[in-house]
């Protein structure tokens, strides 16, 4: 799932979890929270989703919140993320590849219609087929019989990877072995749609018909202006709504919202915007969080670049990382709230390690750097006059002030030139990106859609994947992936997984900057606010105070 | 008049249609590709955006895309946005805030420049006068965003008196701040230009005349000088108004108003054609209707002007 443009994706956020001090004596949402008041309404910020509220066609933080609390599907991810059973009563796999799933009976949506086996396999060939155009249709690729029905003009409408068995059980086949697909069926893309939706599926994204803790109120989303959430009755799951509701205000910026926060205008706020970074501890002394969650921001270095292609490219792109002091740019733009990156994920994931064979790469030395450069010079020197360019959109807040300064040490520490090469929006530089017409490093990152190593890996470095920005390839890279994900068990696929890393290390198709971390605050009209591993605040365990 | 009147609407015509092909341009050939934005940086099947581009006519080259975009506008279809909303609803639920916050904004700087500014220009060299002109002159000096987020702190989160935010419904007696500050920059200017102009018109003819028929300094004040000092003014009001009514994307931001001027802005940013083409192909016709009735006003405050 992304974040809006404008705002989280750009990576404002920050901090170690690690550093207990965020943390110390604030954090205890949970037991505090069950005495407080369980009618209290809460309001939220959030900004305008982009799409119609349809569970495959959610990819962005602003639809995403209201969708996890509309919704939910056969699991659910905790607050570690680890997953939980919501409507699936079990999920068997022997092989990793043919999985049996079957779901608690008796469950409906809100307006009264059952959930069965079908109402999955109905939404997912829904989310899939090329048809209906849905953003998130690539989340189905793992599925057989995925292929035919995503096809340009297909007339498929069905997976071949996806039965029926009977009205509490399904089956799924997949196309390869994957150890993760669990961990996804928490995700947006997988969540049940009522026989309703598939009428008009436009009508239904304005006023849709859910299943999770919550529904839409009447009239509740009023564009542009808030999204109204009341308490769903039918719902029975794990994450049952602790208070009266949730109202989602929602801002064009984050700016806005913390004012209101400020004048306890507003309950919950999951960021902190850049112009708070500096106060907001001490602007909200016990009402803060500041911890990581799933999501880095790197700097890819595309491999069509001649300058960084074989052996001199490799030893350049080590040369850049290590000429990077994070921590300086941690320190002295994000007002210490940051952590810097050792690996290619995050440390909120299982499985993950700080100790990886070879990310001494991924640390400052400026006089290794320098020797690294000269060496890549030996074999096909650095153009004189040539600029080491960073591509960056500046529309979002904080942009512009670590690229230059990032630049800025690159220049400095290997004697190169080295500058911002600034974009006005995202779009365009999605479309350098898209057009391989990128010039030297570009800002990029990565925020999870699911808690799981994989997802940081997969989509982004695998072999004409649809994230590798860079045109990242190495079979022996995707040999490992492939290997992690027949794995039996998710302790043995983490162990393949961070084996694939080290080969990244080596390679650095993307230099890893920093982990992001969320601040987020509360007003003093609420008990102490629990936050996920994806940055999301618990909306449902909020109580009054 | 009315031949004037009837002129000027016959040449709104040209202008509308000028102004969208020239804004469609502009959209088109703005950098960037918005469908891949909609992706966010994580895959996106090639099915899917070749559907989506149709869905948009963004396959199209321009022509045909302006030429769809008319044929629909003919037929008073505006389009949707990426969200599956109808255009046209969005702007009417923007534009009635955005409205309001306009009218608000322009009761304040008219009331109270032409107010300060008739006593100032009264009184010209004295303390109230040299007061106002420094005053005015740090207002439109300081940025309309450092106004904004100063008032906002102040006002609404330190001292509590206002909701630091406008809330959904943007009703009147939150729109007060924002109004404020949107006003502030062109009170300055309207306390300067009343206070020129009535102190140049103070030495006319005419007002010597009035006086010396010993009329009331009241009566001079308001019906001789500040009548005839109100031209100026009243283009500049006109002008302004114009400017309003096309929202104010930067007040509108830092507040958090629902209106005209944040659609605007992130239809822009996301390459929306569709939005950023129907609401400047509305502010064109706000203008050109602002200029008509500040036109028509010149009439009514000056006799002497006759429209043929």
């Amino acid at each position: 799932m992304r974040y809006s443009r404008t705002s989280k994706a750009l990576g404002l956020a920050a901090v170690l979890a690690m550093s207990i001090t965020a943390c110390g004596g604030t954090s205890g949402g949970g037991d505090t929270a069950a005495s407080g008041d369980t009618t209290k309404v809460i309001t939220a910020n959030n900004t305008e989703p982009q799409n119609g509220l349809l569970p495959a066609n959610t990819n962005e933080v602003g639809g995403g919140k209201v969708m996890d609390l509309l919704f939910t599907g056969l699991v659910s991810y905790d607050v570690k993320g680890a997953i939980q059973n919501e409507l699936a009563d079990s999920i068997e796999t022997k092989d990793s590849k043919n999985y049996t799933i079957k779901i608690k009976s008796g469950q409906t949506f809100s307006d009264g219609s059952a959930i069965t086996a079908k109402t999955f396999v109905d939404a997912w060939n829904f989310g899939a087929a090329a048809k209906n155009a849905q953003l998130n249709s690539y989340f189905f690729e793992s599925i057989k019989g995925y292929d035919a029905v995503s096809a340009k003009d297909s007339t498929v409408e069905t997976m071949e990877g996806l039965k029926v068995v009977d009205d509490t059980t399904f089956t799924v086949e997949l196309a390869q072995p994957e150890s993760d697909f669990p961990l996804r069926l928490g995700y947006t893309a997988f969540y049940p749609l009522p026989e309703s939706a598939y009428k008009d599926p436009k009508a239904f994204g304005q006023d849709p018909v859910g299943n999770g803790p919550y529904k839409l109120a009447a009239n509740g989303w009023q564009h542009n202006v808030s999204i109204q959430l009341v308490p769903n009755e039918k719902y029975s799951g794990p994450r049952k709504a602790k208070n009266g509701g949730v109202t989602f205000k929602l801002y064009n910026s984050p700016d806005a919202a913390y004012t209101d926060i400020q004048s306890d205008n507003l309950d919950v706020l999951d960021q902190v915007p850049p112009s708070g970074l500096q106060n907001f501890k001490t602007d909200f002394k016990d009402r803060f969080v500041n911890q990581p969650y799933a999501g880095n921001a790197t700097m890819v270095i595309p491999s069509y670049l001649p300058e960084f292609s074989g052996e001199a490219g490799m030893l350049r792109r080590q040369a850049i990382s290590m000429s990077i002091d994070r921590q300086q740019i941690i320190d002295k733009i994000f007002y210490g709230n940051k952590k810097p990156a050792v690996d290619f994920t995050s440390p909120v994931l299982d499985g993950y390690s700080d100790s990886l064979k070879g990310n001494d790469a991924l640390k400052f030395d400026a006089a290794k750097a320098k020797d690294l450069w000269a060496q890549a010079d030996k074999i096909s020197p650095w153009p004189a006059d040539k600029v080491f360019t960073i591509t960056s959109n500046i529309d979002g807040a904080g942009n512009k002030e670590y690229i230059t300064a990032m630049a800025n040490q690159i220049a400095t520490n290997l004697g190169i030139k080295a500058e911002l090469n600034p974009v006005a929006t995202f779009k365009e530089m999605r479309n350098l990106v898209g057009k391989k017409a990128l010039t030297g490093g570009s800002r990029a990152g990565w925020q999870a859609d699911y808690p799981s190593l994989y997802n940081f890996l997969g989509p982004l470095y695998a072999t004409g994947a649809g994230s590798n920005d860079g045109s990242y390839t190495n079979p022996a890279f995707d040999a490992k992936l492939k290997e992690g994900l027949a794995a039996t068990s998710v302790e043995a696929g983490n162990k393949l997984f961070n084996e694939a890393q080290e080969i990244l290390l080596k390679d650095l198709p993307v230099i890893p900057l920093w982990y992001q971390a969320v601040q987020g605050v509360w007003s003093n009209n609420v008990n102490p606010v629990q936050f996920g591993w994806n940055g999301v605040p618990l909306y449902y365990e909020i109580t009054g105070k | 008049m009315v031949m004037f009147t009837f002129r000027r609407f016959l040449q709104l015509i040209p202008v509308f249609f000028g102004a969208t092909l020239l804004v469609y341009f502009l959209v088109f050939a703005t950098p960037g590709d918005p469908i891949a934005a909609l992706s966010g940086g994580k895959p996106m099947a090639p099915a899917v955006e070749a559907a989506l581009r149709a869905q948009y006519n963004l396959d199209q080259p321009f022509w045909v895309q302006y030429g769809l975009y008319l044929k629909n506008l003919v037929t008073l279809n505006l389009g949707q946005t990426f969200s599956g909303q109808e255009v046209s609803a969005v702007i009417g639920r923007a534009y009635p805030v955005t409205a309001r916050l306009a009218v608000m904004a322009l009761a304040f700087e008219a009331i109270f420049g032409v107010f300060f500014g008739v006593i100032a220009g009264l009184r010209k060299g004295k303390l109230f006068d040299s007061t106002v002109l420094v005053a005015s002159l740090v207002v439109i000096a300081v940025p309309t965003f450092v106004l904004g987020f100063v008032l906002q702190l102040v006002i609404g989160v330190q001292l509590g008196w206002a909701k630091p935010t406008v809330s959904g419904t943007a009703p009147w007696n939150q729109l007060i701040l924002p109004a404020l500050v949107l006003g502030l920059v062109s009170l300055a200017y309207v306390i300067r230009l009343t206070r020129a102009s009535i102190s140049e018109n103070m030495n006319a003819d005419y007002v010597r005349t009035a006086t010396a028929k010993g009329l009331s300094r009241r009566r001079v004040v308001v019906v001789h000088i500040l009548r005839n000092s109100l031209i100026p003014v009243v283009t500049f009001l006109g002008a302004d108004l114009g400017g309003l009514m096309g929202g104010a994307i930067v007040t509108e931001g830092i507040f958090n108003v629902p209106g005209i001027g944040n659609l605007l802005y992130k239809a822009i940013l996301n390459g929306e054609t569709p939005t950023v083409v129907a609401v400047v192909g509305m502010l064109v016709i706000v203008f050109v209707l602002a200029n008509l009735v500040v036109d028509l006003l010149y009439a009514w405050l000056d006799p002497r002007i006759r429209y043929v």
